[in-house]
């Protein structure tokens, strides 16, 4: 059942590849392919979840625990979303050649046949990430993203996104050999030869060796933490996500950071039942303040909206990880917090890919009076960007003072006030930006005017935004008993409670 | 036989200083292939006879990926591309090899305190596995041909497989498999970056890929 989360994506991607190979057009079957795959994989999720049949025996090699539930649950969501916009993009985008927005000149995309397929073996990839109970399956599966979403980013074929898919190839490929290396010196901490499953090293983990144990969660922490953007290994990322189309920005934001979160928090689950657990909290924390510092400081003054939301996404991964880093009350809080990130900046990046398009540049001060241009995108833009710096009553706000509380509950007061300040940092920083987005003055030579060019939103890409906003205001009123035990099951993993 | 195990490593720390040395595209992949040659040799020699089925198939995979496929895409991408050498790299020769010998030593001082920690065959293994780890995020940095840096992150992965050799016994081999079908999709993909980056800007410079940046 738990399998055919993946098997199902690599078939019916296999199925793109094999029945487009005739030059013949078959849009259709593609798209219904793509949405199939999404579709399905949903439902099977939901199904999964809410039966509560997910058991497993420790030393299965695949199963759902909750924390790989929740993250699989973002992704799985976040996927749907994100298809339903491609196919209304490909339609506009794929058969045309595109004008660039920084260099004006044109170029064409990569044939389409090969971004839908890997679009799936992406999500397949990504849910085997979920789904592993074993260090050495999920590593694999980790490196399978990498190559799965190395042909999505270099789908505009020009030469800034080459340059941002070998920089991705090279800098995560690097930092998976050294989490493969942190798997190994797992293995050499292991007397009793638990062959990397994971039930089995939680629950002998008394009996593991600790020197060998912190280097192999330091090394776990560096690899996975390049994959997931943690500062100072994070240069692959505001290229990769600003070169990349909006999509599969979206997915590599949302759902690949979560995906290589897993990894760090499965080392982290070890270490916590050897009774080191203190050792990587302090790792965790130290990184994620880092994380949070770099990105506000190159978040002020940014000029390219979709770099600026690629920097959002190294601050919020670094709340991840300082959160995780203090345990108890904050623990939960960055699992819920993990859930708003995703939709948030699914939602952000979705809004800036037709922010592209209607202005035909990624700079922040081309673009002005959104609103009154189209409307809706305005709208959500500015919904998108109250939501993700942590404004009420959306998500993210719950979620970061749930953090908040718990590093007081914790008493790392020096620690809360230094979050705090670069919360308030970025909160300006982008909302500068976004308001001179949204209500700025138009300048008439510049941007598209606004009575000759109205503007109007299709539908593929309003409703999947819409839903997400909804969603991400929904958890910010509320949120039901059964999900707040439920994270905190998540969260009890690695010490949280 | 411990006397084996460790001439097969000091063969495999002489690799990387070869790498380190040379400017000739063809040595380095050369290299690369005498590197696979002697982690198969450091797997037997530290398993006592007779070998099991398992370790001999994996021995004969790890020479066909890492000894003969990988080398024979690296050198027909070098056709293509029409390069025979690495000219000015970011660290020069000399240079490269003197932090090559800085490396060899902060490996074994890594590892002196651990000496004995774990049964691995021999006490050179480990250090000679880090060296090769770091020689090849050495390379990655310090040289600006997309290709070299390719050979670069396979050196680094014959470190970390290097590593693993010392578990091979013991550990389900999967994980191994997995390390080179992984080597393998990986270098594929990158050559053919390599080849569009090529195709797109008549050189494979990195240091010239160099647009984005904050």
């Amino acid at each position: 059942m738990i399998v055919s989360l993946v098997l199902i994506p690599l078939i019916l991607g296999v199925m793109i590849l094999v029945l487009t190979v005739p030059a013949v057009p078959r849009k259709g079957i593609r798209r219904g392919l793509l949405m199939t795959g999404a579709v399905s994989h949903t439902v099977l999720t939901a199904i999964i979840a809410f039966s509560g049949k997910n058991t497993f025996r420790p030393g299965d090699w695949i199963g759902l625990d909750p924390q790989g539930l929740l993250f699989l649950a973002v992704t799985s969501v976040l996927f749907l979303a994100v298809a339903v916009y491609t196919t209304g993009y490909l339609s506009r985008d794929s058969q045309r050649r595109v004008k660039d927005a920084v260099e004006g000149f044109l170029f064409e995309n990569k044939p389409e046949t090969v971004f839908s397929a890997c679009l799936l073996f992406f999500l397949s990839a990504m849910s085997l990430v979920c789904i592993s109970r074993n260090m050495g399956l999920l590593w694999v599966a980790v490196e399978a993203t990498t190559l799965a979403s190395a042909p999505l980013i270099s789908f505009h074929r020009h030469h800034r996104s080459l340059e941002a898919t070998w920089k991705y190839l090279l800098i995560c490929s690097v930092g998976i050999a050294v989490a493969l290396l942190g798997n190994y010196f797992l293995a050499f901490a292991d007397p009793g030869k638990a062959h990397l499953n994971l039930g089995k090293l939680i629950a002998g983990a008394a009996l593991l060796d600790k020197t060998w144990l912190k280097a192999a969660f330091l090394l776990l922490l560096v690899g996975y933490g390049t994959k997931m953007g943690l500062a100072p290994m994070h240069t692959w990322l505001p290229d990769a996500h600003s070169e990349a189309p909006s999509m599969v920005s979206a997915l590599l934001s949302g759902a690949l950071l979560n995906c290589a979160f897993l990894g760090i928090l499965r080392g982290h689950a070890v270490l916590t039942a050897a009774g080191i657990g203190w050792y990587s909290s302090e790792l965790l924390v130290f990184f994620g303040l880092l994380s949070m510092i770099v990105s506000a400081a190159f978040m002020i003054r940014q000029a390219d909206y979709k770099r600026m939301l690629a920097y959002s996404s190294i601050e919020h991964m670094g709340i991840l990880a300082l959160a995780v880093g203090i345990g108890g009350l904050a623990a939960t809080g960055a699992m819920l917090h993990a859930v708003n990130h995703s939709l948030a900046k699914g939602m952000l990046f979705l809004v800036s890919g037709q922010l592209l398009f209607v202005y035909g540049s990624k700079e922040i001060n081309d673009i002005r009076h959104v609103l009154k241009t189209a409307p809706l995108t305005g709208a959500l833009w500015l919904t998108g960007i109250l939501a993700i710096t942590g404004a009420p009553p959306f998500g993210l706000f719950v979620s970061e003072l749930t953090i908040l509380k718990g590093m007081m509950e914790a008493g790392r007061w020096g620690i809360a006030a230094g979050y705090l300040i670069v919360l308030g940092i970025i909160f300006i920083a982008m909302s500068r930006a976004m308001i001179s987005m949204v209500f700025g003055f138009p300048f008439t030579e510049r941007s598209p005017d606004a009575s000759s060019f109205h503007y109007r939103e299709p539908f593929w890409f309003s409703w999947p935004v819409m839903a997400l906003a909804a969603v991400i205001l929904a958890l910010g009123l509320y949120i039901p008993n059964q999900f707040w035990t439920f994270l905190g099951r998540a969260a009890a993993l690695t010490g949280g409670m | 036989m411990p006397l084996w195990t460790d001439m097969f490593i000091l063969g495999l720390v002489l690799t990387n200083f070869r790498l380190l040395a040379t400017s000739r595209l063809a040595a380095v992949i050369q290299t690369t292939v005498l590197q696979a040659v002697f982690l198969i040799a450091i797997m037997l020699a530290m398993t006592p006879r007779p070998w099991p089925s398992l370790l001999i198939l994996l021995s004969l995979i790890t020479f066909v990926v890492k000894g003969a496929l990988l080398p024979w895409l690296l050198s027909r991408a070098v056709r293509e591309v029409k390069v025979l050498r690495e000219i000015e790299p970011l660290v020069g020769y000399s240079a490269s090899v003197l932090t090559g010998v800085a490396l060899l030593g902060l490996s074994f001082l890594i590892f002196l305190p651990m000496k004995g920690a774990v049964s691995v065959g021999s006490d050179f293994l480990l250090p000679g596995a880090l060296f090769t780890t770091l020689t090849g995020l050495l390379v990655i940095v310090s040289r600006k041909k997309a290709l070299t840096q390719v050979v670069g992150y396979l050196v680094m992965e014959n470190g970390v497989y290097a590593f693993g050799t010392a578990l091979a016994v013991e550990e389900p081999l999967l994980v191994q498999m997995g390390v080179l079908l992984d080597v393998f999709v990986a270098v594929f993909i990158m050559g053919i970056t390599v080849h569009q980056i090529s195709r797109e800007f008549d050189h494979i410079d990195t240091d010239r890929l160099s647009e984005l940046k904050d």
